[in-house]
């Protein structure tokens, strides 16, 4: 069926939740309300409210709940409203979802799934854009996800719902309407820690994840008019992220774009670039681009454009790597 | 109009006091056998716990936080929990894995700084110590939740101490365990200071218990050296909360006699009479003479039990010593399935053991 990203993301969760029966979601507002973006609608009609919770409005109490939950044997998938609003409740992720694993030597993890709607691009208040993926990608014991469509949507979701350990999946909400796909209604799994090569080509690799993979696509198109080749990668699980593919890409290409919309200092971009420098450097042709955001804080919503990477920085700056060398 | 929309009230209960006597009309009804094991624990956790400190003063293990004036809380506490309860115990509670059959051996590698200490057997139901204050709180919280959507008839008992109380987390824990009302027992060993911070400047509030009746349950004072009383009434608690009768807080009044941990010297902050004061309130002390009394205990006996954990006490030292724990370990236990060892930390693996 043709899908939007909530639809695709609902009927994971739907399905999920029939498959499992450990599994709960909570959050603030989604269960009567069915999520403040409806990611979650027709669950608590279908499973109820023991399992389908709406929670009082504490971000560290959810997940403090949930890691308590998951630690004795539910799978507690949580929503966080907005991911600008999760760092009251890093620390529990930080000290505790991440460690337990590793503190008990394998007697004890943590299977639970964070959802984040998380970025700009909605003409949001204040406090609700923010592109923190770096923060938990630090943390060793934390798998970190961002799908880049409908499509991906739901079958990353699926994959972590069966996934033995915490999970940050990264919801780019100014995707969540944006546009529908073909999404198969049958369950189904997009491999965790697999980048997907979204394009093949010869010229210059171009790394970007979430919404930002929807708008490489769009610069793709319009750089294969100017006659470059890109091979375009999304890279869907950032932690423990796809380095062979990157790698193998670059070795093949010789020059590489990477484009976030998180700041650029300590953004995933300087990762990306060093890991190519230690892996791949003497294939390098040009030195490596990152395209992202500025090093300021995300402006309010009128002028948010000036903060995000679009489609004519994406297309500049795979121009400028394919003028060095 | 004018009404008064809300009234509540907390108890203090002691049971046996300081000398040893007992309130015959609140005295629980304990098997021998039972009170027997309680002195038994209270007697070699305090050799434990004493071995412990001298054994951080030689470098035989690292930072270390004692509970010397506890015992009667935390035994009493875990002695009434059945084995299907959850426990959450904070770092100062670590002698209670051995009630579940934890050797102390084990137990002190992870005062040794090894995680082989905190290698435990889910099965045994006891979370791993909280180190960082009162994130243990919530998740004792979901926790409850868990046992109440598998309809297990069990209970969650969830340790924390004056200090905790003014964390974020503790209001997270007490209102979600309201609201969905989770079978949990919060039990706060209120010992007076968290290092050198004393409980007045935790809270203005009169008691910690009564913060419960904010979160739409009960909250009960205890004498924290009386283990009768913690006995009693955390079992109580338990049982409440097995049949779905909801969330309880108890503040156990105790005193920590030593220092905060190792690395802390509580005579920068606190009298030598206030010491000498919770001193002749021993929950050891106190509950030998009121064994005595019940004819439980005699001198021989008390002898014998003297030279029997000293004696435990020196054989697991000798036992912790001779664990050597696999230094790869480290990288291979930071995730599980198919990320159980990447190949980015197999390199680094490598890299660090120069393979």
């Amino acid at each position: 069926m043709k899908a939007h990203m909530v639809k695709a993301l609902n009927m994971a969760l739907y399905q999920e939740m029939e498959r499992d029966e450990s599994i709960v979601v909570l959050g603030e507002d989604v269960g009567v309300n069915g999520g403040v973006f409806r990611v979650t609608e027709g669950l608590y009609e279908k499973f109820g409210r023991r399992r389908v919770m709406d929670t009082p409005l504490s971000e560290a109490g959810i997940i403090g709940f949930s890691i308590g939950m998951a630690t004795t044997g539910l799978r507690p998938i949580a929503e966080i409203q907005f991911q600008g609003f999760d760092y009251n409740a890093y620390h529990h992720i930080q000290q505790h979802a991440s460690k337990i694993r590793n503190r008990t030597r394998g007697m004890m993890h943590c299977p639970m799934i964070v959802r984040l709607p998380y970025s700009g691009g909605i003409r949001a208040l204040e406090h609700h854009s923010d592109s923190l993926e770096t923060i938990y990608i630090h943390l060793p014991g934390i798998i970190v996800v961002c799908p880049s469509s409908p499509y991906e949507a739901k079958g990353l979701l699926a994959a972590c719902a069966r996934a033995e350990d915490p999970v940050m999946f990264f919801e780019p909400k100014r995707l969540y309407r944006a546009f529908k796909e073909e999404v198969p209604e049958e369950r189904y799994e997009i491999e965790l820690g697999k980048a997907n090569v979204v394009k093949k080509g010869g010229d210059v690799t171009l790394i970007s994840w979430g919404a930002m993979t929807y708008l490489c696509k769009m610069a793709v198109e319009e750089l294969e008019k100017k006659g470059i080749d890109v091979e375009h990668i999304d890279l869907r699980t950032l932690h423990p992220c796809d380095w062979e593919t990157v790698v193998q890409s670059v070795k093949k290409t010789g020059r590489c774009v990477v484009v976030h919309e998180a700041v650029k200092t300590l953004g995933f971009g300087a990762e990306i670039a060093t890991r190519i420098m230690e892996k791949a450097f003497y294939y390098l042709e040009a030195p490596i681009k990152r395209v992202t955001a500025w090093d300021i804080n995300i402006p309010l919503p009128a002028l948010e454009d000036y903060y995000f990477p679009d489609k004519e920085r994406i297309i500049k700056g795979v121009e400028e790597v394919m003028k060095e060398g | 109009m004018k009404k008064r929309v809300f009234e509540g009230g907390v108890d203090y209960v002691q049971i046996l006091d300081k000398d040893g006597k007992v309130d015959e009309e609140l005295e629980p009804k304990i098997a021998g056998d039972t009170l027997k094991k309680m002195y038994y624990h209270m007697v070699l956790q305090r050799k434990w716990d004493r071995k412990n400190m001298a054994l951080q003063r030689t470098g035989r293990i690292f930072t270390y936080a004692p509970c010397e004036g506890q015992e009667g809380v935390q035994i009493g506490a875990m002695m009434a929990t059945e084995a299907q309860d959850w426990i959450f115990p904070t770092y100062r509670e670590s002698y209670l894995y051995h009630l579940r059959g934890v050797p102390l051996w084990k137990i002190n590698l992870t005062w040794r700084g090894m995680e082989d200490g905190l290698k435990l057997d889910p099965k045994l139901r006891m979370w791993p110590a909280a180190i960082p204050i009162g994130t243990q709180l919530p998740y004792g919280a979901g926790a409850g939740y868990t046992i109440k959507m598998r309809g297990e008839k069990a209970a969650v008992l969830v340790f924390g101490g004056d200090g905790a109380t003014s964390e974020g987390e503790f209001h997270d824990a007490l209102n979600f365990s309201g609201v969905f009302e989770t079978p949990c027992v919060f039990l706060i060993s209120n010992n007076g200071w968290a290092i050198s911070t004393p409980r007045k400047i935790q809270t203005k509030a009169e008691t910690i218990a009564q913060k419960a009746l904010a979160y739409g349950f009960q909250g009960l004072q205890v004498d924290g050296n009386d283990i009768l009383a913690v006995y009693k009434y955390v079992k109580e608690a338990l049982e409440r909360a097995r049949s779905g009768k909801g969330p309880f807080l108890i503040e156990a009044i105790t005193y920590r006699m030593g220092p905060h941990t190792t690395a802390d010297d509580p005579k920068r902050y606190r009298s030598e009479e206030e010491v000498a004061y919770w001193r002749e309130r021993d929950p050891i002390e106190r509950f030998k003479k009121y064994l005595y009394r019940k004819n439980l205990l005699n001198e021989e006996e008390e002898k014998k039990i003297e030279e029997e954990t000293q004696k435990i006490v020196e054989e697991e030292v000798k036992k912790m010593e001779e664990f050597k724990p696999d230094p790869k370990d480290i990288f291979k236990y930071q995730y599980g399935g198919k990320f159980a060892l990447t190949k980015n930390l197999e390199e680094q693996m490598k890299e660090c053991f120069g393979e």
